[in-house]
């Protein structure tokens, strides 16, 4: 019981009185390296519920985070960068994007399916990359984040961590609702029983490009704020790599718990930080760990923890 | 665009394709029978490659390197069958793709630490160092005609030793439903490490017979196991005739997309509008293709059976 | 009770202030570039000049108690601005130096310099930051692109080449090298083919070449695809047709690859291991002798940014406080290059001499571009004109 009222409430509590108990220097980067956790976590969450919840698993996910950070990337670009105009945009299209890939996508099943996936993201990429007007390759540079309806309330780092941590906790809230609900319920038992889930008069396909769609959106809305936060959009946010750190922080923290891609995200984005520090060949340890954990954290970090098995 | 260039680029896209082939038969057979996604595979390529050359400088003579780097990877397999990857194949899919990344990452960073960051070479072998004139002024190096002929020889082979014998039954029968396999009292374990060694084996020959065209970096597997999936999921998972065709169809999209995409743009829109979007589209052009493949056809063009 | 509110009061202080004074700061400055990305020898080869430069100051800019932070942006853009921000926010450092890849110094451009730190790049040249987006707190120490191609560019219509084909990755860089090439370029553009970024076999680029039968060929392509390339040009027996002009693609980074297919093969260059001036000299038998290999321009660029920052420390007498007085310290450049004649234009871009080299085999069996030409000496950028910096 506790677990469900009190574990979020003190994490966000964690969260949000970091930078204000730590001195300023210190507090500055866990502000910057926060954000980046948080966002990532979003991404990670969104993923969760396809690929965990509904065993569908996309190598693509990172187009979205790209349309987001492009959204805003672009608005600013033509000096129209407000929230207003920016997060609809960057949800709208990042859903129409879900739908019509979806579409094609929910026709096919396991590997097919994770390679039609990487093949849409690959698309998006090279499409990105081939947008010289917006710095193709080299990316485009914000000139400052979206105003909040003509209000500059977002350039303040500390301000912005604080939307962030907000719009973290809406999402997973949101989902955590939404997979409970009968939606939800439907939704898992496509996973294991997609017959039985037709026999009951539900049509699976639907069910799964609405899960979709919600996804897609919820990583543009990832990718609208880390274009923000960085100031910063270009082609790099959506690599084949990048979708694939997506799913090994799902994997890693631990499918279908909600708290695993919230862990998964903060584990990975933390140690690529911090290892690269100490040393040149660092990633040899990366690899170790997921090597260790897919050993011996059956189900990722969070079942380990809970001590489910699989 | 001329005819001759045109069969050229015809020949320029069979070869990808044959190497594409050489590079995803052990990977097709690794999925097929055992159900394991192995992401490693284009890091067995590395090795394969980075083995060669160590090897080549050693001994002198390319044929002796190659012949060395069979055992050599099929032993490297069955290590890592036996160490690490008989764990999983009961596991999640998912789990599969977290062990074998992390593999992947220690890998491209081990052969960063021994051979180094910087681009390395190996020298075509003496004996295969003739060219053939194909057009005005264009040689074709007889290598690559070896990599031709390997490729044919290796799908050829598989093939026989697939349909033909017991062992290629047994992997037949285990890639349908092992359990049942296993019920009959074949040593399904043993079936297993053979596979995976074999599918080793091949990735490090892929690497091998592409290291004197190609240059060694490390990582340079991680573009190739893209590909490599690409054609097993277009030709269909565990098929060795769906690997071929796919892969030649993929090396023929890939080759004439990149050659003349933006010649064929330019028929219908401004040069510079096709100079920007043909290479974008040349790039896209073998994920078009797949998607097409697969809205279609779901399992791939030939499904193993069993599996559509 | 007053002790105990006096060590809460203290403790309190300690959590929530910063850590030491300005007054006995070190010299901060932060090396940074891409070490774990694909495609990192440029990288490795970029650390081991500054290292080398540093080690040659006894570890001290200026003389002065130096701290240097070694970080690693994995040639992903979002990470460096994570860690430009670090080094800025928590670390307080005066400069960051280095880059390999232009998109990534691109995206922690903004960061850097909006907080009015000191960013050196050791070889990313983008036009944009020549030109209108210039910055009193950057400087290029390596080149400015359109330059160092457009060298290529100006030897082509010195020595009549009147056809060329041009050939690059897909990605900015690429474009940017063949505008440069085309700018200074006066004869006729046979074709202009980018790239996927994917590709590894040139087979059908080659083919192409073979085709259109140029005069001339221009390459841009760093890295292993550039090995590919020259390997699979040579092999098909058209090296020789050509006249091959380069940057980026025959240099030392990829010479040990190339070895013996590359000899003969032209590129353009700020820097060659044998120009002849005494900082040179020392620079590439210290270099040698340190790591056991030849230097590439990547090392040359960091090492000269080191010297260059250890004159301009020296300058201000470690004071790195008033900005200003180091910016103008830095302008000067006053200390020795191992380019020979080096001096920075209005828009903080090198004005420098650009070489025609040529690929080599050394009498010790080692490969190296050597400088043939001086084909523009100590040219300044285009951009400069668009830069408000006067």
């Amino acid at each position: 019981m506790w677990t469900r009222r009190l574990l979020p409430a003190l994490l966000v509590a964690v969260v949000a009185a970091l930078p204000l108990v730590t001195s300023a220097d210190t507090s500055a980067f866990a502000v910057t390296l926060g954000s980046r956790m948080m966002l990532f976590a979003i991404a990670a969450l969104s993923l969760d519920l396809i690929l965990g919840y509904a065993g569908m698993v996309s190598f693509g996910h990172a187009a979205f985070i790209g349309i987001g950070a492009y959204a805003a990337g672009i608005l600013d670009a033509e000096n129209v960068g407000d929230v207003m105009i920016g997060l609809p945009l960057a949800l709208v299209v990042s859903a129409l994007f879900a739908g019509a890939t979806g579409y094609i996508a929910i026709r096919t099943k396991g590997a097919a399916f994770l390679m039609i996936t990487l093949a849409f993201g690959q698309m998006a990429f090279y499409l990105a990359n081939s947008l010289d007007e917006f710095g193709g390759s080299d990316g485009l540079t914000l000139n400052n984040r979206a105003t909040v309806a003509g209000a500059d309330l977002l350039s303040s780092d500390l301000t912005f961590y604080y939307v962030i941590l907000a719009c973290l906790v809406l999402v997973f809230i949101f989902l955590r609702a939404l997979v409970a609900s009968r939606f939800g319920r439907v939704l898992r038992s496509t996973k294991e029983h997609p017959l039985r889930v037709a026999a009951l008069g539900y049509n699976v396909d639907h069910v799964r490009l609405t899960a979709y769609v919600i996804a897609g959106a919820i990583c543009g809305l990832a990718g609208y704020l880390m274009a923000n936060q960085t100031e910063f959009v270009s082609p790099a946010s959506m690599t084949w790599q990048t979708s694939g750190e997506l799913m090994f922080m799902v994997i890693l923290g631990g499918m279908s718990t909600l708290y695993g891609p919230l862990l998964g995200a903060a584990v990975i984005v933390g140690l690529e930080n911090f290892l690269s520090g100490y040393w040149e060949h660092w990633p040899i340890l990366l690899g170790a760990v997921y090597l260790v954990a897919a050993l011996f954290a059956r189900g990722g970090i969070v079942n380990l923890i809970r001590g489910a098995k699989p | 665009m001329s005819i001759p260039l045109f069969l050229v680029q015809l020949l320029n896209g069979l070869q990808l394709g044959v190497l594409l082939f050489l590079v995803s038969a052990g990977l097709t057979l690794i999925f097929g029978v055992m159900g394991f996604i192995n992401l490693a595979h284009g890091a067995l390529y590395m090795v394969g490659a980075y083995l060669a050359f160590t090897l080549t400088g050693v001994t002198g003579s390319f044929l002796l390197s190659l012949l060395l780097v069979f055992p050599a990877m099929f032993l490297l397999g069955l290590g890592l069958d036996t160490l690490v990857f008989r764990h999983f194949y009961d596991r999640d899919h998912l789990d599969q793709v977290l062990v074998t990344f992390g593999l992947i990452v220690i890998l491209d960073e081990a052969v960063k630490m021994i051979w180094g960051r910087a681009p390395l070479s190996v020298p075509i072998p003496a004996a295969l160092s003739g060219s053939i004139t194909l057009m005005d002024g264009l040689l074709y190096p007889a290598y690559r005609l070896a990599i031709i002929g390997a490729g044919l020889a290796v799908a050829v082979l598989l093939s026989i030793l697939v349909t033909r014998t017991r062992a290629g039954m047994l992997v037949r029968a285990g890639a349908t439903n092992a359990r049942i396999v296993a019920a009959l009292g074949v040593n399904i374990r043993g079936l297993f490490m053979l596979v995976f060694g074999v599918g080793a084996m091949l990735a490090g020959f892929s690497g091998v017979m592409a290291a004197p065209i190609f240059a060694l970096e490390p990582g340079m597997g991680d573009a190739f196991l893209i590909l490599a999936f690409v054609v097993i999921v277009t030709g269909g998972i565990g098929s060795i005739r769906g690997a071929f065709i796919a892969s030649l169809l993929v090396g023929l999209v890939d080759t004439l997309g990149r050659s003349f995409a933006t010649d064929l743009l330019k028929l219908t829109m401004s040069s510079s509008a096709a100079g920007r979007i043909g290479p974008a589209l040349a790039s896209m052009s073998i994920y078009i293709l797949m998607a097409a493949v697969l809205f279609f056809r779901p399992a791939g063009l030939f499904p193993a059976a069993g599996r559509a | 009770m007053k002790v105990l509110s006096t060590l809460l009061g203290c403790a309190a202080a300690a959590i929530l202030t910063t850590s030491a004074s300005a007054a006995a700061e070190p010299v901060k400055v932060a090396f940074m570039n891409s070490l774990s990305s694909t495609s990192s020898v440029g990288a490795k080869q970029g650390r081991d000049g500054f290292a080398l430069a540093l080690k040659e100051l006894g570890g001290k800019f200026g003389g002065v108690d130096t701290q240097v932070i070694w970080e690693d942006d994995e040639g992903k853009p979002d990470v460096a601005v994570t860690k430009a921000k670090t080094l800025v926010e928590r670390d307080h450092v005066d400069a960051i130096v280095g880059f390999t890849f232009t998109n990534v110094a691109m995206a922690a451009l903004k960061p850097i310099v909006d907080s009015k730190t000191f960013f050196l790049s050791t070889n990313p040249g983008p036009s944009p930051v020549a030109g209108k987006r210039c910055s009193p707190y950057f400087f290029s120490v390596s080149y400015q692109m359109d330059l160092e191609s457009g060298a290529s560019g100006k030897y082509a219509n010195d020595a009549k080449l009147d056809t060329a084909f041009l050939i690059a990755p897909n990605y900015q860089a690429g474009k940017d090298s063949l505008g440069g090439f085309k700018r200074l370029y006066k004869g006729k553009i046979v074709e202009e083919d980018y790239t996927p970024l994917h590709q590894i076999d040139y087979s059908s680029d080659v083919a192409r070449i073979a085709a259109a039968k140029p005069s001339a060929l221009y390459v841009f392509m760093p890295g292993a695809p550039g090995v590919n390339f020259v390997k699979q040009l040579r092999q098909a027996g058209l090296a020789d047709k050509v006249t091959f002009l380069s940057a980026f693609t025959i240099d030392e980074s990829a010479l040990p690859a190339l070895q013996d297919s590359a000899i003969g093969l032209y590129g353009s260059a700020d820097w060659a291991p044998n120009l002849d001036n005494p900082a040179n000299k020392k620079f590439v038998a210290d270099f040698e002798k340190e790591y056991g290999y030849v230097p590439s321009n990547f090392s040359a660029h960091a090492y000269d940014a080191a010297m260059l920052i250890d004159s301009a420390v020296r300058a201000v007498h470690g004071d790195m406080s008033n900005k200003d007085a180091f910016r103008a310290a830095l302008k000067k450049a006053d200390f020795k290059s191992v380019r020979g004649e080096f001096k920075f234009n209005t828009n903080q871009f090198p004005i420098q001499n650009y070489y025609l080299v040529k690929a080599a085999k050394r009498p010790d069996g080692k490969y190296e571009t050597e400088a043939v030409k001086n084909v523009m000496p100590m040219q300044g950028d285009e951009y400069a004109k668009d830069c408000s910096m006067k």
